[in-house]
């Protein structure tokens, strides 16, 4: 039987109602209309439905909704800045051709931000180690490794919420 | 910037023509808009999460379909009984195959696919049936409640076993050896020139299974109306064109009662350069429903589907001279086809014309036969018909290197291809860089330092590469212009450019508002791009065959000459200025010679409309064709079809690998390219391409391979087993583009998105050859076989002691 319950997205509560086994990415995408998170396996093998829970990256193909009542989520929809700009990381994925097919980017990113949250400064090993769970085939990584060492820089320059 | 750059940027062409002297406004080289690394159109829309997916829309009304998938790679369908399925609350339809019988495949002369099994499955995980539910939980639902009886057959996986026991299991019965098609090319006399050369080699060489891998799974959305028979479809494919025609065949609709639109695509890299059932299916239930259908793939169907690249079993043969000049080469070629034929033909003769380039051989045999067995379909993947006898090639040669006691870089350079070359199977390569390619790589990597001389464990390798930009034909017996583009000028909408190209990801939507902005004289922020859709844009076949920056950038160059015209004539009268004297750029309008002259171009374009409206010009491409008769003898020249191109880009790479000996692991550490892509419109979009191609194929040699039970049960259908490269694999690239400019194509463009996969594979394999003296002939090369092989090298230097 569904359940009513209240699940904190990029700041607004969302009332939804939910199966005991429902998926926090189909809740997501499917009640809450974000289609930012994107699943590419549905089995936790390829990062691209990343969500921060918490602050913390986690695969939203593997939670269950239920269980993230009362925790912070954020998705991709949640980085943009005030007057619609764009988050110092999608900026940098812009400018530096970090993005093609674009399917794995809200992922990339989702990840990309956990670790500048927890470590501004982080070395090359430390991106490519973060990132090593969001698959990307079409741009290789290098452009998407560059993207999140130039937005490591505004962040330590400028500071981000 | 060093007065040597300055002399070859802006003083000689690639060709040597001194363009010193000559004004700006006549030399076609100096663009504005062509030629800058601006940011996708699409990126900041991407990297917000709001661009929008096949499977991100919903339309009222809105159901799902699923499908029922085969557990058998081979049987008679005895039984299907889905009466219990229809009961289930919330099921609105199932439908099996006898609902659309037409047979389906991108090349009509070999379709033999229907969109769900009729009578029989060949591979497993085939559609059986399809249920379209209110929601994803009750089409699940019904799916295990649809019982299919089974007859099972004997399960050929392996194509030598698969004609061998052909008189006993056919797997299709209008193919009694099991061959889909099996040819032959002959040109020159081989047994001649083998008996004449210095140095000959023999070797087999044995490709793998892998899989694209894009991210996004197929979707696709269908909405029918019954009540003006009209087919609409959203779907994630490379093909709108060639979709389009075969949905009109299978639900026997009139064309021009069907609309295929793009979303954003997920990637494709060839796998949806084929329809999908999900395509079909969704559009029968539509119909069957009246109510809008989406169908989209969990990632195992996609494995199932598969439509990846063609496992080839290849018996290589090459004779150089006493200088080292190739003379001849005998290539025998058995390709695993799969269970249906899809890209199989040309494939398989993709793989006899690869032959030809990038070094001139005068004497070349091709036999070949592409043979069904009861695997997922293989089919296009990134570099069609060229990685798998590249590879070869260029190991063979990387062979026949030491055996002449040379470099293989000197063994490359005295072979290699220059412009203006016709090649023996009569291809001509108006433009190439090859050479300069080579060089750069070499010197760039210190490839001549190093190699031979670093420790065991240690190694670097040198390959070459090239491929089509676009090829001559259509797929089906066609005249029609490859490319049609419409560009709509005026104050409301600016410079709007309709066409059907998809963009999968490359990138070509940036790509094409940079050459219409170019052409017109406008930025490119200025040009809208309306693409991927049948029905607002004008004809294109697609994209594949790296042909879409050639193709769309020549008919947009055409569709600007009417469109100049005007606008120049218009400005005339405004400045008193002849019109031919006009030149259009940076928004402006001017005179080349009164300089003072100049109106914004926008004014002109508002004065133009206020008197006659909108301006549109039209555009369109047809490639050369190289006829397929000899004029001379009027014989049918063999290959004739397949292989030509308007031109064709051409790459190297130097990889460097460590070989850890205890594990047998393979590390990539630092790979050292450069690209002759001719001009690169946009050069941070090529070198995302060339780094997007070389980690591609860096998986595809060291891991990727997808793997069958004795049954054909497929055993990794999934990301998990199925291993991908990830940043931890990544190594440092260093990505170069050569200066080239091809004097035929428009702007001087070429391709790059498939080129640069080639060389991949064998600069690995040359590199592991340089780090542990083992050479490998099987893929992918994994530590067990690293392992095995230092194993057995160690056991024969003791015995040898």
């Amino acid at each position: 039987m569904k359940k009513l319950i209240e699940l904190d997205i990029n700041g607004r509560l969302y009332e939804v109602a939910v199966n005991d086994r429902d998926l926090l990415l189909d809740v997501i995408r499917k009640k809450a209309g974000l289609f930012g998170t994107k699943k590419g396996c549905g089995e936790g093998d390829c990062g691209a439905c990343t969500v921060l829970i918490d602050g913390k990256p986690e695969l939203a193909c593997l939670k269950l909704a239920i269980a993230c009542q009362g925790k912070k989520i954020t998705t991709v929809e949640g980085l943009i800045q005030e007057g619609g700009a764009l988050h110092p990381i999608q900026q940098a994925f812009v400018d530096h051709g970090a993005v093609q097919c674009g399917f794995c980017t809200p992922g990339m990113i989702m990840s990309a931000k956990g670790l500048l949250d927890r470590n501004p400064k982080p070395t090359l090993y430390d991106i490519k180690h973060e990132l090593s769970g969001n698959i990307c085939r079409c741009t290789g990584y290098k452009r998407i490794i560059e993207a999140v060492q130039a937005a490591a820089e505004v962040w330590s320059k400028e500071g981000v919420k | 910037m060093a007065d040597k750059d300055l002399k070859t940027k802006w003083n000689l062409t690639p060709g040597g023509w001194n363009l010193e002297g000559v004004p700006a406004y006549q030399d076609e080289k100096r663009f504005t808009q062509v030629g800058r690394s601006v940011p996708r159109v699409d990126g900041p829309v991407k990297v917000k999460g709001e661009a929008v997916y096949t499977g991100d829309m919903i339309l009222p009304g809105m159901v799902y379909g699923k499908i029922k998938r085969s557990t058998y790679a081979h049987a008679i369908i005895k039984k299907i009984d889905y009466s219990k399925a229809l009961e289930l609350p919330g099921v609105l339809a199932v439908i099996t195959g006898e609902e659309a019988p037409n047979k389906w495949g991108i090349v009509p002369q070999a379709a033999n696919e229907t969109v769900l099994a009729i009578g029989k499955v060949r591979f497993y995980g085939e559609g059986v049936a399809a249920v379209a539910a209110v929601d994803e939980e009750t089409a699940e639902a019904a799916l295990e409640l649809i019982e299919v009886e089974y007859e099972p057959l004997p399960v050929l996986l392996d194509p030598f076993e698969s004609m061998a026991r052909a008189g006993e299991v056919l797997i299709h019965e209008d193919s009694p050896k099991n061959i889909l098609h099996e040819g032959e090319q002959v040109y020159g006399d081989i047994d001649k020139a083998f008996a004449e050369c210095e140095y000959v080699l023999e070797r087999e060489f044995h490709t793998n299974y892998p899989q694209h891998g894009f991210l996004e799974p197929q979707t696709a959305l269908a909405s029918y109306d019954p009540q003006s028979g009209q087919m609409h479809l959203w779907a994630s494919t490379q093909i709108p064109h060639y979709l389009h025609r075969q949905l009109s065949i299978v639900l026997e609709i009139p064309m021009n009662k069907i609309r295929v639109t793009l979303p954003a695509i997920g990637g494709g890299f060839g796998g949806k350069g084929e329809a999908s059932i999900a395509e079909f299916v969704a559009s029968l239930l539509s119909r069957k429903i009246g109510r809008p259908v989406s169908v989209t793939f969990e990632r195992n169907e996609v494995f199932f589907t598969n439509k990846g690249r063609h496992p080839c079993h290849m018996k290589v043969k090459m004779g150089l001279d006493k200088e080292g000049y190739i003379k001849a080469i005998d290539f025998d070629n058995t390709l695993d086809k799969g269970a249906y034929s899809g890209w199989g033909m040309v494939v398989l003769f993709y793989t006899a014309s690869m032959l030809h380039l990038p070094y001139e051989v005068p004497n070349v045999r091709f036999r070949g036969r592409s043979v069904y067995t009861n695997k997922p379909s293989t089919g296009a993947m990134r570099g069609l018909g060229g990685v798998q006898p590249r590879w070869a090639l260029e190991c063979i040669m990387d062979e026949l290197a030491e055996v002449m006691g040379i470099s293989p870089y000197e063994l490359k350079m005295k072979n290699a291809i220059e412009s203006s070359h016709t090649c023996i199977n009569n291809m001509f390569v108006p433009h190439s860089e090859y050479k300069k390619c080579l060089e750069t790589a070499v010197e760039k990597s210190g490839f001549l330092e190093k190699h031979g001389k670093l420790p065991f464990g240690k190694g670097i390798g040198i390959a070459g590469g090239y491929y089509i930009s676009g090829t001559a034909y259509t797929l089906y017996q066609n005249y029609k212009p490859h490319t049609s583009v419409m560009i709509r000028v005026d104050t409301e909408a600016g410079v709007t450019l309709m066409c059907a190209a998809a963009d999968i990801g490359q990138g070509c939507n940036t790509v094409m508002a940079q050459m219409v902005a170019e052409e017109l004289g406008v930025h490119y922020e200025d040009v809208h791009v309306q693409s991927g859709d049948t029905e607002i844009g004008a004809f294109d076949l697609g994209s594949f065959a790296s042909r879409l920056t050639y193709a769309s950038g020549a008919a947009i160059k055409m569709a600007c000459v009417e469109i100049n015209q005007k606008i120049k004539e218009t400005a005339a009268g405004m400045l008193g200025v002849r019109a031919d004297q006009l030149v259009l750029k940076n928004r402006e309008v001017y005179s080349m010679y009164e300089t003072k002259k100049r109106i914004p171009w926008e004014k002109v374009v508002e004065a133009y409309t206020s008197i006659n409206g909108s301006l549109v010009g039209l555009g369109n491409f047809s490639p050369p064709r190289r006829k397929g008769i000899d004029i001379v003898t009027g014989n049918r020249v063999q290959g004739a079809n397949i292989g030509h191109s308007p031109t064709f880009g051409f790459s190297a790479q130097v990889h460097e690998v460590e070989v850890d000996v205890e594990t047998g692991r393979i590390y990539v550490k630092k790979v050292t390219e450069a690209g002759d892509c001719g001009t690169p419109v946009n050069p941070m979009s090529v070198d995302g391409q060339v780094e997007g191609s070389i980690m591609f194929n860096l998986g595809a040699c060291l891991y990727e391979d997808q793997k069958l039970d004795a049954n054909g049960k497929h055993l990794n259908p999934n990301f998990h087993d199925y291993k991908t490269p990830t940043t931890m694999e990544m190594p440092e690239m260093d990505t170069n583009i050569v200066e080239s400019y091809d004097h035929t194509a428009p702007f001087g463009v070429k391709e790059t998105g498939e080129g640069a996969v080639q060389p991949t594979f064998p600069a690995i394999t040359n590199a592991i050859y340089d780090a542990i003296g083992v050479r490998f002939y099987n893929l992918p090369i994994t530590p067990e076989m690293v392992l095995k092989a230092l194993k057995e090298k160690k056991a024969v230097e003791a015995s040898s002691k």
